[in-house]
């Protein structure tokens, strides 16, 4: 290869990850943009207003922040200890002849809309989940709500965290494990090794399954009750984020109400960049 | 994300290429060289806006297509407000909305626009109480009272009164209400603004309010899916969506007392019980006729007073005066109420308001 090709070749590719840049800072300014109305009349006050109203036109974006992590984070407690023992047993135990069919079994999990994973949420999730209320006595049982979201959130990730996570751990030099027998561990501490060497991509994994279940809209907002509060209750309904967007954005004809809508996006856009900030930072202080 | 628009147009040209290439794969097929043998070019009129009256829409256009081959309307259901707002920036030559516009509205639009009713809805109530079998019958205040979270159990004294002889269960109430924006939020919210002052000053009127309890769900669908799953459930969807579906609903009653079941017939008699304005921006909930339903409202067509392309305005008065006519024939069918004659007769004197 000539070295005039070898320039053209990083000048291009180059371009393309200037173009990544270029999108992201243009999602950033045009959901500004459309907001303006909304961040002129509320400022930061629409951070943690409680109210939204259409009606009289006063917009809050408390407690869609709050279902929206709380369902995001619940999800993440509750698919990480499920996905990282799929990726261990898949790449450390199983039987290499289960190996390959549990590996597409995952992912095929992955592929299906979520449209279909918040239809089987209304109709054997929620019932499920409606009976369990009915023993705890909880009034009304209605079965949406929060632990109906945070369910079907974590059935979602799952796939995705331990399909990322089996990669990273197959990734694992060989070494390392031979290196943990030789020093006479037992398989779990080879494990245990392992999973250390992969530590970083593990919690990149992690992230990616939180990034998607911050985002995930379809699905919750048909299992979630959609009612905007702010309660540390599993089962009464709240709302998040990315389903009241889904949900009003058609029918808001007034500009206000539409650019509070759009703020909500932009509110979106941030938290999910400063989580992965977050998490960048996390995974620099545990590799160093 | 800001077009929804941009999206569809984007599938309708991607549609419209695939037809191109299945015809041009087969060039002896008579359709291609029926069109051009009519006029000459086929004439393509777009409109966009409410999703309530797209079936009745698409068969309108449809059917004027089979009598007019050389003109093709094209409609989008993307919401009421998505139809007011591409009207207000002029890419679609027509808008439909369930709720009316407001004065700021069509203040802010770029030239006056005329409102057209074209057909009428309906919203019902629907309820899951385990034991009860008969149909229920509600006021509008109780039913207000019910969704501001203030009667909380189905042996509720006001509920007990408007249904002697149905032994009510002492069942918490669980309300359940649309969580997409809607048109059918919007008829069902005046009604009860109308029976209810404290309804009007807590809640309001719009496609989407502050709910004070209750769950929402997406859809008529949504809601029917959680009212029937729910024991002591209550909700509310459009009648077609009840009727097509064979969902029991309950009885409202009227301004004149009487527990009326909603219909066809009595959601037309509400239209005629209204004083009609001269621009048909009118709201026909609490209807003053003795046998209106009283939860019914119209759904109407957006156009230009002056449109500035003259051969496709010329077209949709055409087609406006058919489906206000002989198209009516065709509601009923589909499950909506026709207009009352009395409306229809002052529609096709305001269509002369219309420069071409």
């Amino acid at each position: 290869m000539r070295r005039g090709d070898d320039r053209w070749f990083r000048i291009g590719t180059g371009a393309f990850a200037a173009l990544v840049l270029l999108v992201v800072a243009g999602i950033g300014f045009e959901l500004t943009r459309q907001s303006l109305l909304s961040i002129e009349k509320f400022g930061f006050g629409f951070w943690k207003g409680r109210v939204w109203d259409p009606v009289s036109g006063d917009f809050g974006a408390l407690p869609f922040i709050w279902g929206t992590l709380y369902s995001a984070i619940l999800a993440l407690l509750l698919s990480t200890p499920i996905a990282l023992g799929i990726a261990v047993f898949i790449s450390e135990l199983s039987p290499r002849a289960l190996r390959q069919p549990l590996a597409y079994l995952t992912e095929l999990l992955a592929a299906i809309p979520s449209i279909v994973y918040g239809l089987w949420g209304i109709f054997v999730l929620v019932p499920i989940i409606r009976k369990l209320e009915v023993m705890l006595g909880a009034k009304p049982a209605l079965g949406v709500g929060m632990l109906s979201a945070a369910v079907i959130l974590a059935i979602m990730v799952v796939p995705l965290t331990s399909s990322v996570a089996r990669e990273i751990l197959k990734n694992v030099p060989s070494t390392q494990r031979e290196a943990a027998y030789a020093l006479g561990a037992t398989r779990w501490e080879a494990i245990k090794v392992a999973i250390g060497f992969g530590r970083t991509g593990i919690i990149g994994a992690v992230m990616l399954g939180f990034g998607r279940a911050l985002g995930e809209t379809m699905a919750v907002t048909m299992v979630i009750g959609n009612n905007p509060q702010i309660t540390a209750s599993l089962f009464k309904p709240q709302y998040t984020m990315a389903a009241v967007i889904a949900n009003e954005f058609t029918e808001a004809a007034d500009e206000l109400y539409l650019h509070a809508l759009i703020e909500i996006g932009l509110l979106l856009f941030i938290i999910t960049i400063a989580i992965n900030l977050l998490s960048r930072l996390l995974v620099r202080k545990v590799t160093a | 994300m800001r077009d929804p628009e941009n999206a569809s147009m984007k599938k309708l040209t991607i549609i419209a290429a695939l037809l191109l290439a299945v015809l041009g794969c087969k060039p002896n097929e008579t359709t291609t060289t029926t069109t051009n043998a009519a006029t000459g070019a086929t004439i393509q009129i777009n409109g966009a806006g409410a999703t309530f009256p797209y079936p009745i829409y698409s068969k309108w256009f449809d059917e004027y297509h089979t009598s007019h081959p050389n003109v093709q309307i094209n409609y989008q259901s993307i919401g009421s407000g998505g139809g007011i707002k591409q009207l207000s920036a002029e890419t679609v030559f027509f808008g439909a909305t369930d709720g009316p516009m407001n004065d700021e509205q069509l203040k802010n639009a770029p030239a006056p626009i005329l409102h057209f009713p074209t057909v009428l809805g309906g919203v019902v109530p629907i309820y899951n109480i385990p034991g009860v079998t008969s149909q229920l019958r509600f006021s509008g205040p109780t039913l207000a009272n019910i969704y501001l979270g203030r009667i909380t159990k189905w042996n509720d004294a006001a509920i007990a009164k408007e249904n002697p002889g149905v032994s009510l269960p002492a069942t918490d109430i669980a309300v359940v209400h649309r969580s997409d924006g809607s048109g059918t939020t919007y008829i069902f919210c005046d009604f009860l603004s109308k029976t209810s002052p404290d309804y009007k000053a807590k809640v309001g009127v719009n496609t989407s309010v502050s709910w004070p309890v209750g769950v929402g769900a997406k859809g008529n669908e949504g809601v029917t899916g959680l009212v029937q799953q729910t024991p002591g459930a209550i909700g509310y969807v459009e009648l077609i969506y009840a009727l097509q579906n064979k969902i029991p609903f309950a009885a409202v009653q009227n301004k004149s007392g009487a527990f009326i079941t909603a219909s066809l017939d009595s959601v037309t008699a509400a239209a005629a019980g209204v004083a009609m304005p001269d621009d048909f921006r009118v709201s026909i909930t609490d209807s003053d006729a003795k046998d209106a339903y009283p939860i019914a409202s119209f759904t109407w067509m957006l156009l230009y007073q002056s449109p500035k392309d003259k051969e496709r305005a010329k077209i949709l008065v055409d087609f406006l005066k058919w489906a206000l006519t002989d198209g009516q024939k065709d509601a009923t069918a589909l499950h909506y109420a026709p207009l009352p004659k009395s409306v229809v007769d002052k529609e096709l004197q305001a269509i002369a308001k219309i420069q071409l």
